[in-house]
């Protein structure tokens, strides 16, 4: 029982990080490797507004997750929309920005902020308490996060299968040349895409973190995650990318059920690397399956 | 209304066209034009040593590791296709290898590196195999994951020295030996690799790299070609870190540092990608520059981004493929 929920849990944290990425890299073809560290900027962010600048919660939620879609769109503007097509190119370039804001955050003083050295970051949840679940005890930042995790997989899929904008970005996956001649400019939807993502990367931080403490090291990982959500599930498949989630949330919480927690890491690059064997497109990939991959 | 137009031509020399044969023979001059080059580099590299001080001695071998992997990673990127940001996971296996066989079986320096070379790339081509069916992104970020989760087990596990490492390993005979055999190495890699490239063996590589559902129609297995690229990478790779861990007679977890995977990548972008002796200046120009300021610690690797996205975004050539136009080509204004 204790696995089930706190694997669903898991889960859902997965699918919540993924789903930024996936929806730049899987509709877009934008790799958007600054996905782990905008994650962490928004994070701090939201501390340092609420302990420095004395704001209410909420209002610093907000104005972070502003600030991660401009950063998007600054990404997007300044430096890849000179290297589309360039698939090497935007790797290294957008892998770059991520250091300079991962390892920027880790130095004392950014900014005129505080130093982001030390365990001692720590949002709070939005709700404190505990439920008592079928013999076991979670609480209510956990079920927060699978609501806004099924919530959040809804909304993305009505707006990229039921509005103009979400079907120009699905088009230009597609097709960019199709796309372009009925009328969709391609680099603003890619620039769009790109500042939704990182919003979405940033909601992911503020449901997600008042679990853990804010370091820099999470960024590198929530990158891997999501990377991993992606290359397991298949693109331009929201099904399996949530598919993907519950696949590598139940792995790791079952190894470290049975094996305990330094297994974890082994059993995720297992799990990447036996799908990667048996299905090289990942579980439900569709979209270019030849081009994309082997 | 007439508006004058110009636009800058470009002409290879004619001398460079002569020497692309064998009627380079012909005379002096052309084999001057051919050889030159190539002699400033080697005697560049080669005088090196003799005309720096002892910390940049150091400092030297250092940037040659750097370099060594730039130029695998330059290889593998621009040759092959395939984008390895794990470059770490070369310089730890290697080292590992080389340090473990010194501390545990007693063996020399000079017997270690060579094994540990080829061992090291061995196992870094067997972990990588399972990838190399991916490309692009993919195949970058496994390759990147690697280096991460080697960390975690050799922590997790407990194994290979834990979290302090290995120290007290045999470095080598002296100052000498380390400095010629790094440059040596480098010098023999280069030009192995630029004779590589243009064998068949480099068609087949690069047509891998252009369109591989086109090579695999051709009957040509692409995952064969691909590991064999990726041992030859894995080699030079493995040759840096087993060199690193008798250079300072240590071993640990920060050979699979960040900076391994990064600072190359820089070098390479810098120094002009597919070049081959462009990533390699790059390190012997970058890694200087991040000694000087080692006083910033974590400021280093945004630095280097910065360079990377500079060049990435304003000068995605990089120098060298600049200077072989300067050397090769020569440029006048038309109007047309």
């Amino acid at each position: 029982m204790d696995v089930l929920i706190y694997g669903t849990v898991n889960s859902v944290v997965f699918a919540l990080i993924a789903l930024g990425f996936t929806l730049v890299y899987g509709v877009s073809r934008v790799p958007n490797f600054a996905h782990g560290s905008i994650y962490i900027l928004v994070g701090f962010l939201t501390w340092s507004f609420v302990n420095d600048l004395k704001m209410n919660y909420a209002f610093a939620i907000v104005v972070s997750l502003a600030i991660a879609a401009a950063i998007g769109l600054f990404i997007y503007q300044f430096i890849l929309i000179r290297l589309r097509g360039m698939p090497t190119s935007e790797i290294i370039a957008s892998f770059a920005v991520s250091l300079i804001i991962l390892e920027g955050l880790r130095m004392q003083g950014i900014a005129g902020f505080k130093g982001f050295i030390g365990p001692f970051y720590v949002l709070r949840p939005f709700i404190e308490g505990k439920l008592k679940i079928a013999g076991v005890f979670v609480d209510y930042q956990r079920l927060i996060i699978i609501a806004a995790g099924v919530a959040l997989v809804i909304v993305l899929w009505l707006f990229t299968h039921h509005t103009k904008m979400g079907l120009s970005l699905r088009a230009i996956a597609q097709d960019e040349q199709a796309a372009m001649m009925l009328g969709v400019n391609s680099d603003r939807m890619a620039m769009i895409s790109l500042s939704i993502g990182s919003a979405l990367a940033g909601l992911a931080a503020v449901t997600i973190l008042p679990l853990g403490n804010i370091t820099a090291e999470t960024g590198y990982r929530v990158l891997i995650y999501a990377l991993a959500v992606c290359i397991i599930g298949g693109l331009g498949s929201w099904v399996g990318a949530v598919l993907a989630s519950f696949v590598i949330g139940f792995a790791m919480k079952l190894s470290t059920a049975i094996f305990g927690a330094m297994w974890e890491s082994v059993v995720l690059v297992g799990t990447i690397i036996l799908i990667l064997l048996f299905k090289p497109s990942g579980l439900l990939g569709k979209q270019k399956e030849l081009e994309e991959r082997v | 209304m007439t508006t004058e137009a110009r636009r800058k031509e470009r002409l290879d020399r004619s001398i460079k066209v002569r020497t692309e044969t064998l009627y380079a023979l012909t005379s002096w001059r052309e084999m001057g034009y051919l050889f030159v080059p190539r002699f400033v580099l080697i005697a560049g590299l080669l005088l090196l040593p003799l005309i720096l001080g002892m910390y940049w001695q150091r400092v030297l071998c250092t940037a040659g590791i750097y370099a060594l992997l730039a130029l695998g990673f330059d290889f593998l990127a621009e040759y092959v296709g395939l984008v390895c940001l794990g470059g770490a996971f070369f310089i730890g296996s290697g080292g590992y290898i080389s340090g473990l066989l010194n501390a545990h079986f007693g063996f020399p320096p000079l017997l270690c590196i060579p094994i540990a070379t080829v061992a090291g790339a061995a196992v870094s081509t067997l972990v990588l195999l399972p990838c190399l069916r991916l490309r692009g992104i993919y195949f970058a970020i496994i390759s990147f994951m690697f280096p991460l989760f080697a960390v975690y087990i050799i922590i997790a596990l407990n194994v290979f020295g834990g979290t302090e490492g290995i120290s007290a390993l045999d470095i080598l005979p002296n100052t000498w030996v380390e400095q010629y055999l790094i440059l040596g190495v480098i010098l023999f890699a280069l030009f192995a690799f630029r004779r590589l490239v243009s064998e068949d063996i480099g068609l087949i590589w690069r047509g891998i790299k252009d369109n591989d559902q086109a090579v695999k129609a051709s009957g040509v297995d692409i995952t064969a070609y691909k590991t064999k690229a990726v041992f030859i990478a894995a080699l030079i790779g493995c040759f840096g870190g087993a060199y690193l861990s008798h250079l300072y007679g240590w071993l640990g977890i920060s050979l699979f540092a960040m900076d391994f995977s990064i600072l190359p990548i820089a070098a390479s972008v810098m120094g002009g990608m597919g070049t081959l002796v462009g990533p390699v200046l790059g390190a012997f120009i970058l890694t200087p520059l991040s000694e000087l300021l080692r006083g910033f610690g974590q400021l280093r690797v945004v630095l280097y981004c910065l360079i990377l996205i500079g060049f990435i975004v304003y000068k995605p050539e990089g120098f060298m493929n600049v200077l072989q136009r300067k050397y090769h080509q020569f440029e006048r204004w038309e109007v047309v």
